[in-house]
């Protein structure tokens, strides 16, 4: 029921209505509710066909940053446990 | 700094390797944890979340989900089901709702056993199509019966601002609108379900502002992390409450930075608080009667209100759940979906006995549909 697809601004009508891309489907939905000023190709909340907030893309990609270096962060540690269990084995090998 | 990609919104918060490396933080992180945490996800978006990805499974047995009660389907009491019923009744009616409604029983039916009857009842995909409805069906009347948490409020007062300019005069609206803190604070005042912390809805936020929360964590010391739907986000979450936990804190974050603020969607409240104000009384399915925990229409709005309109036909007693059902113990967090006798057997997504099978938001339906956590 709360749920809401991201979805991308492709034309503004005059009535205060636009069209949106929702993974390749274009729907139309009301700009009534939305507090800011949107452009074409800002990235808008849908919800029961009304847009409900913008969303803001430098926080979107800070947080894919994050995520990127924890990614980072979890390679490196799962490389360190392989090479410490080669280690491991090597030095049982030479007993 | 590369522009963000639509597809990025999606397959960046779903990516199967994040979610991996912040189970692997959690897990690390967890060790240091002190007591179990009983986490309760508000909202059902964020169940279907943890059921959908199997979450769960990914965390140590100390971290347990407790299933709230944010699923506007689940908490409607049979006798408003039987209010609705009872609408679509009316000679030269259209009866309108959204999504899943349609299916829950109400005492003796439900609104899609009287359309096989010959009713005309209608699920919208936007409340807006009630407008073009009410202006191509001039003698009929056609009555809203409206649903929905704080995300889905502002549409129905923006079709009581169209309807207005418009001049439309045949619209009637039945309001369901529930609100999320007063539910939080009954069920914490309940006591029995001993949460000690929340992810808080994503949506309704994105609205109200994360500044509804705020007083959670000083009244009950426990963490609340406004929280994303994807799994990456509710991942996060956790992560973020463990974070919380094991250096004492108990504060309201927000993890849904990129469209959630502390004052949220201001035009949308302005929006909600010209048509409707705080209802005194409002039973919630399960958990009962919430002082100011709903809101009605607005005196000066009576002619389009479908309760005082229509109230001679309003059935006015309250009505419980079938026996069995406990659909409302799950929603109060005091019981799991496969605790409950009936489910998977009598009680199917298909032949729903409660709420909380029909929503694909409820907490049984999510277990029925991904398995048991």
């Amino acid at each position: 029921m709360c749920l809401s697809i991201p979805s991308k601004i492709v034309e503004i009508d005059e009535d205060n209505m636009a069209t949106v891309d929702t993974m390749g489907i274009k729907r139309m939905v009301s700009l009534d509710l939305m507090p800011d000023v949107v452009d074409i190709g800002d990235y808008i909340l849908i919800h029961v066909g009304f847009a409900m907030s913008k969303i803001d893309e430098a926080e979107a990609l800070q947080s894919l940053e994050v995520y990127q270096e924890m990614l980072e962060a979890m390679e490196e540690e799962e490389r360190r446990q392989v090479i410490e269990t080669d280690d491991n084995c090597d030095s049982r090998g030479k007993v | 700094m590369n522009r963000l990609q639509l597809k990025d919104l999606y397959s960046g918060f779903r990516d199967p390797d994040t979610i991996k490396a912040l189970a692997w933080a959690i897990n690390d992180e967890t060790k240091k944890l002190k007591e179990p945490l009983k986490i309760m996800e508000v909202c059902g978006g964020h169940t279907h979340t943890i059921m959908k990805y199997g979450l769960k499974q990914l965390l140590p047995s100390n971290i347990d989900f407790i299933h709230g009660p944010g699923c506007p389907v689940c908490i409607m009491p049979k006798e408003r089901i039987d209010h609705a019923i009872a609408l679509a009744q009316i000679p030269d009616s259209i009866l309108l709702t959204l999504g899943d409604m349609i299916r829950v029983p109400g005492s003796k039916s439900s609104l899609a056993l009287e359309r096989a009857k010959g009713y005309d009842i209608r699920a919208l995909y936007s409340p807006l199509d009630a407008l073009k409805i009410a202006e191509e069906n001039p003698d009929k009347k056609v009555i809203f019966f409206a649903i929905g948490f704080e995300t889905t409020t502002p549409m129905t007062a923006a079709v009581l601002e169209q309807m207005v300019k418009r001049g439309i005069t045949n619209l009637y609206f039945h309001i369901n609108h529930v609100l999320v803190p007063p539910a939080v604070d009954a069920i914490m005042a309940d006591g029995q379900a001993k949460i000690n912390a929340f992810i808080g809805p994503a949506h309704v936020s994105v609205i109200t502002g994360a500044k509804i929360y705020k007083s959670l964590p000083e009244k009950y010391a426990t963490p609340v992390v406004v929280s994303g739907f994807e799994p990456v986000d509710v991942m996060q979450s956790i992560l973020m409450i463990v974070k919380q936990k094991n250096e004492h804190r108990a504060d309201m974050e927000i993890q849904y930075s990129r469209s959630v603020t502390l004052d949220g969607n201001t035009k949308a409240q302005k929006m909600i608080e010209k048509f409707m104000k705080p209802r005194e009384h409002f039973r919630w399915r399960g958990i009962g009667d919430i002082p100011l925990s709903a809101l009605e229409l607005r005196e000066e709005y009576a002619a389009y209100d479908a309760e005082k309109i229509f109230a001679d036909i309003l059935p006015t007693e309250p009505i419980d759940d079938h026996k069995l059902c406990i659909c409302g113990t799950i929603l109060k967090g005091l019981a799991k979906p496969n605790d409950c006798k009936v489910f998977g057997t009598a009680c199917t997504p298909n032949t729903p006995m409660g709420s909380c099978m029909v929503s694909s938001e409820g907490a049984c339906n999510a277990y029925y549909r991904y398995g048991e956590i």
